[in-house]
């Protein structure tokens, strides 16, 4: 068998200022010519560092300590940068992560494209322009003579990946190295940038070694899967195999926490609430929050069109259910989360929560509205403290409105931690001695701190990885069923959507496009932008299908 | 490689040490008259009897340098809470008050700014006359702009962070985010801008005394120790070259200290 | 254009507030410099002679038609007469720019091409040794009083090395220690913040993708890395011309040249406050003038900002 790639026993190791740290150890896989083999692992399962290392492009202080990294029978391991650098380009394309980042701000898009040409020597001025603009018009940008002279800002993120993919395949390499190549883009995107990549990769036969955090992208686009954890390989095997059998622990809890490729029921809102409690059927309202005509217009300076991020916007909680907003990156979902809870005013419409107005509050009264609403943000890493512990984050809204004393704070405080499944040792630690997953917990439990009605989580586990946020999610289910909390569920995740939400709106340039009970929605979508939503959703493919040639 | 960075520091630590301990006990380290010499032992080189060698009047240069330390010491500790304290106080009020306050302080700064740093401590002494507390206080008010700036950024920073948001949203009041996240969180920069401006006061305030603005003679301050050397540069090498670089390890190490300090936020 | 205009007025501010401000604080406040130069006995001049002298500095009228007086005189160029000399101000400084205006600008040139040098070959120097060495030199630079390094600088290449005369030098030679004395130090921290920006810009995601293309090391740094790390450089070259005009002060005395820096030393000295005031003023002109431009160009080196820039 002539395996086109064959990594055999790679140790991978940084040397920092503490010593020797070994991220990689002894992984070994091969990719033949023509197939795609994906590179599957959560933060820190050492799948970047491996991949890096094929094109000997490891960060400073990275260094490969043993085994090979063999391209067609020969092993590039010893290689120096100068004899790499005839292979990176020419043998080897490279797809990068982030679109953004990834181009030179400052150069046209024509220039970079070029520069692979002009570095492996390719042809002369006029030959190598033809061929840029063969390129851009290949990975599909339309008027590639205006493409080649803009710069990259000028550009969306979904351009700007193609931009790139030109780069990698220029020059026909055997194997492209494509790291996490789409997951900074809208799902509808990533659809289409996997489809071309896949629609090249055929034209040329090229092989490819797809590095992804998501096993549903690897379970729809790969012929093998390679899964890592803590830098070593648990298991690999054709996409089948390793998907339909799992033969380790680690796999197997990967696909069960992987929301796109586990089956889950639809929720459904309990029983009538009056059956289980009193209370709640004593008030005549039923809705958590009523939101209706939200209109949020944001100025972008003179000349220039006014950009109406929210338009007319109404939607509906029942009281201890999940209602989700989905939509993709400028779609208004975050500004109405954020009008929601009162951080941003809204030009028109009005915001019921528990019955009552809130959008006209201001001052004390908009205080103590916060007993009643709260926020959890996606970021975990920016909305503690640094310099605050556990319990005096969880601690501080209690604080804010002066509930009980210190001591009884410090009680309750201990009570949140515990609430949210967070060891005790933790109150007096500080955010950076946490994980992400552990942060979160933080989050909520500060959340929880004032028992509030409403809950509006803003893209809150969209930072974490499958595993912890299949817990942060069970946590959340659990904590609505026995707090009877509503919330209000903010995402860009269809996967995560279905599994959380009672109910759902689809939003799309600040406008709802559809609404209504979660199974209705996701399994009889009635508008076409649903439909382009839920197809672009990466799933395995039906058994009954051709494994994807 | 991180043994020599941390060698390095503590160096730097040691550094600044012995030079305060130099300014507070300056006799435990010689035994000499700074102010009187014997002219019969004038200028001459370095040696045991006398490290850094004598000058013109027969004085011990090593005595005179470490009888400077308080003044140049002194100096930077009166410019740096100048700076430290009217800056960051401008800084603070800009930033988290905002709107009109905001603009009107920083187009102060920005005067500040425009006018150099040492035309503007010429004409502070100007006002106030020649001596050494005004020239600190004259290089202090040269660091004010950089520490409004530096604090006022850090509290916009802050103050557009999620936790800040946060606290708000679980109804937290100004006063309390300031004191609570706000302050905290930002002034951690400030501590290392005050150590930088602490080296760079004492090269200020050398050059002040250099020109003849600061301490008045016979005080051994270091810059005038420098500029009564200059006339036997031909000749006595010792009373320039010794007494400069002592300033230059001393700024170094407040420079190295500062670094720290700056990446442990 | 409305960007433009934003700017100026906002420099035109500046400028206005340190005006008001040097005059208030030079010449409202102090005691009366006039008075303390012709009042000393020695010089036995009555009173009314006295009085006729201060009406001719037109330092008779109350403070607020002086200050207008001499808004006036600053916008014609008119800076008011020298206290010590009793020549007109503009006059001592016409006769004093053309020295330090050639120091200075050789000596900004001299720091940038120093400052660029030593960031680049701290980063492509051949050794491990040696690019540490390099990097850790502005350090030390930053390090060092201007006065010192101008001293030493005449010990080792005058005295010792006997490279550069003291006496009898032609105007050339009797440039170069001077030039070096005021380029040093400021060539230290460009080549600090360029070192950092060029590390920082090594790490963006842009350059591996570059490096994955196969490009060397060298390319890399021209073609990509070059640019980026000079925007932030460009920044502060504005903030350095005020370092510039401080140093030349130093500089200027150490070697004992004629130029605004001996004539700025020796009107502190003098208590000469219209010569300080004229020289201040003229100093933040200079420094407003200078950031004005950097902030106009800055969108012409940064394509992102061009559309910002119109827009604003």
């Amino acid at each position: 068998m002539n395996a086109l790639l064959e990594l055999e026993h790679l140790d991978i190791a940084y040397r920092t200022p503490a010593g020797v740290r070994r991220v990689v150890h002894d992984v070994s896989f091969a990719v033949q010519p023509g197939e795609v083999v994906a590179l599957v692992g959560e933060s820190g399962s050492g799948k970047t560092t491996t991949s890096s290392a094929v094109l000997g492009l490891l960060p400073s202080g990275g260094r490969i300590e043993s085994g090979a990294v063999r391209l067609s029978g020969i092993d590039l391991a010893g290689w120096n940068d100068r004899r790499l650098e005839s292979v990176r380009g020419a043998r080897i394309g490279y797809i990068p992560q982030d679109p953004v980042s990834s181009l030179n701000p400052v150069r046209p898009i024509g220039a970079q494209l070029a520069d692979v040409f002009r570095i492996h020597r390719r042809g002369d001025r006029r030959a190598v322009r033809g061929r840029v603009l063969e390129l851009l018009e290949r990975v599909g940008l339309d008027d590639p003579a205006l493409r080649a002279k803009q710069y990259p800002h000028e550009l969306s993120g979904g351009m700007r990946q193609r931009v790139l993919i030109a780069n990698a395949i220029a020059l026909g390499p055997e194997l492209v190295i494509a790291d996490e190549p789409t997951s900074a883009l809208d799902v509808t995107v990533q659809r289409r940038i996997l489809d071309l990549i896949d629609e090249l990769r055929r034209e040329h036969g090229t092989a490819v070694l797809l590095v992804t955090h998501d096993l549903a992208v690897a379970a729809e686009r790969a012929e093998r899967v390679v899964v890592m954890q803590h830098g070593r390989i648990v298991e690999q095997g054709t996409t089948e195999a390793v998907l339909d059998a799992p033969a380790e622990e680690y796999t197997r809890r990967l696909l069960a926490d992987a929301p796109g490729l586990a089956e889950h029921e639809f929720r459904h809102p309990r029983p009538p609430l009056y059956l289980r409690d009193a209370d709640v059927a004593a008030a005549e309202n039923p809705f958590a929050l009523v939101a209706s005509g939200l209109t949020k217009t944001y100025g972008l300076g003179r000349g220039r069109e006014p950009f109406r991020a929210v338009d007319d916007v109404s939607f509906r909680v029942l009281r201890g259910t999940t209602h989700a907003i989905v939509g993709e990156s400028g779609s208004g979902k975050t500004t109405t989360a954020r009008i929601v809870s009162r951080f941003v005013a809204p030009d028109a419409g009005s915001v019921e929560v528990g019955g009552s107005e809130v959008t006209s509050l201001t001052g004390a009264a908009k205080r103590e509205f916060r007993r009643r609403v709260q926020l959890v943000y996606q970021n975990p890493f920016a909305s503690l403290d640094p310099r605050q512990t556990v319990a005096e984050i969880v601690a501080e809204p209690l604080r804010n409105f002066g509930v009980g004393d210190r001591r009884s704070r410090a009680a309750a405080a201990a009570r949140l931690i515990d609430r949210v499944a967070l060891p005790a040792h933790l109150a007096t630690h500080r955010p950076a001695e946490l994980s992400g997953g552990q942060r979160q917990r933080v989050a909520i439990a500060r959340a929880l701190a004032l028992e509030p009605e409403l809950v509006v989580l803003d893209e809150a586990v969209s930072a974490l990885d499958v595993t912890v946020q299949a817990r942060i999610l069970e946590l959340l289910e659990q904590l609505q069923g026995a707090l009877g909390l509503s919330y209000l569920f903010i995402s860009h995740d269809l996967a995560v959507v279905q599994r959380i939400s009672h109910s759902v709106s689809v939003m799309r340039h600040g406008r709802i496009v559809e609404s209504g009970p979660t199974e209705q929605v996701f399994r009889a979508p009635q508008h076409e932008y649903t439909r382009e939503l839920l197809a672009a959703v990466p799933r395995r493919p039906a058994p009954t299908r051709e494994v994807f040639a | 490689m991180s043994a020599d960075i941390r060698t390095g520091l503590l160096l730097a630590w040691l550094v600044v040490a012995i030079v305060i301990a130099w300014a507070i006990v300056p006799w435990l380290f010689t035994g000499q008259d700074p102010i009187s010499g014997v002219p019969a032992e004038k200028l001459q080189g370095p040696s045991l009897a006398h490290l850094f060698g004598t000058d013109a009047i027969g004085r011990d240069l090593f005595t005179r340098v470490v009888h400077g330390a308080v003044h140049s010491l002194s100096g930077a500790f009166v410019a740096v809470t100048v700076g430290l304290v009217a800056g960051t106080l401008l800084g603070v009020l800009a930033g988290s008050l905002g709107g009109v306050v905001d603009a009107a302080i920083m187009r102060l700064v920005d005067v500040l700014l425009a006018i150099p740093g040492l035309l503007l401590a010429l004409s502070i002494i100007i006002l106030l006359g020649f001596g050494t507390v005004n020239a600190a206080i004259a290089v202090g008010v040269g660091s004010i702009a950089a520490f409004a700036r530096v604090s006022r950024s850090e509290v916009v920073r802050v103050r557009q962070s999620d936790y800040v948001e946060a606290a708000f949203g679980s109804g937290a009041r100004l006063h309390s985010v300031l004191a609570r996240h706000v302050l905290p969180n930002s002034l951690t920069a400030v501590v290392g801008l005050a150590a930088l401006q602490f080296g760079t006061a004492i090269l200020a305030i050398s050059t002040l005394g250099f020109l003849g603005y600061g301490a008045p003679p016979p005080m051994p301050e270091w810059g005038l120790l420098i500029a009564e050397g200059r006339n036997y540069v031909a000749t006595s090498w010792w009373l320039t070259v010794l007494p400069g670089l002592v300033v230059v390890v001393v700024v170094l190490s407040a420079n190295r200290i500062s670094q720290s300090l700056g990446r442990s936020r | 254009m409305a960007y433009l205009a934003h700017r100026t007025a906002q420099a035109l501010i500046v400028l206005a507030i340190a005006f008001t401000a040097t005059f208030v604080l030079l010449q409202a406040l102090p005691g009366d410099a006039i008075l303390i130069k012709f009042e000393s006995p020695e010089l036995g001049l009555s009173p009314e002679q006295i009085a006729d002298i201060r009406a001719s500095y037109g330092a008779d009228v109350p403070p607020l038609q002086q200050f207008l007086h001499t808004v006036a005189g600053f916008v014609q160029g008119d800076f008011g007469y020298s206290v010590q000399y009793g020549t007109p101000v503009h006059e001592l400084i016409g006769s004093a720019l053309p020295d330090t205006l050639a120091l200075a600008g050789l000596g900004f040139v001299t720091a940038v091409l120093l400052a660029v040098a030593l960031a680049f070959l701290s980063t492509l120097a051949p050794f491990g040794w040696l690019r540490q060495a390099l990097r850790s030199l502005p350090g030390l630079l930053v390090s060092v009083p201007v006065f010192w390094l101008g001293i030493v600088l005449i010990q080792v290449f005058s005295f010792q090395l006997r490279l550069v005369p003291v006496i009898g030098a032609d105007p050339v030679q009797a440039l170069i220690l001077p030039v070096l004395t005021l380029a040093i130090p400021i060539s230290a921290p460009l080549a600090q913040i360029l070192a950092r920006s060029i590390d920082e810009v090594q790490l963006a995601p842009f350059v591996a993708v570059v490096r994955a293309k196969g490009a060397g090391p060298a390319r890399v740094l021209w073609r990509d890395v070059a640019r980026n790390a000079l925007l932030p450089a460009v920044t502060i070259a504005g903030v350095l011309v005020g370092e510039l005009i401080g140093g030349a002060v130093v500089t200027e005395t150490v070697f004992g040249r004629a130029g605004i820096g001996r004539l700025t030393e020796q009107a502190v000295a003098n208590q000469d406050v219209p010569v300080l005031q004229a020289i201040v003023i003229l100093a933040a002109l200079v420094f407003v003038v200078v950031n004005l431009a950097v902030d106009l160009v800055y969108p012409v080196l940064d394509p992102r900002l061009k559309r910002k820039a119109v827009a604003a």
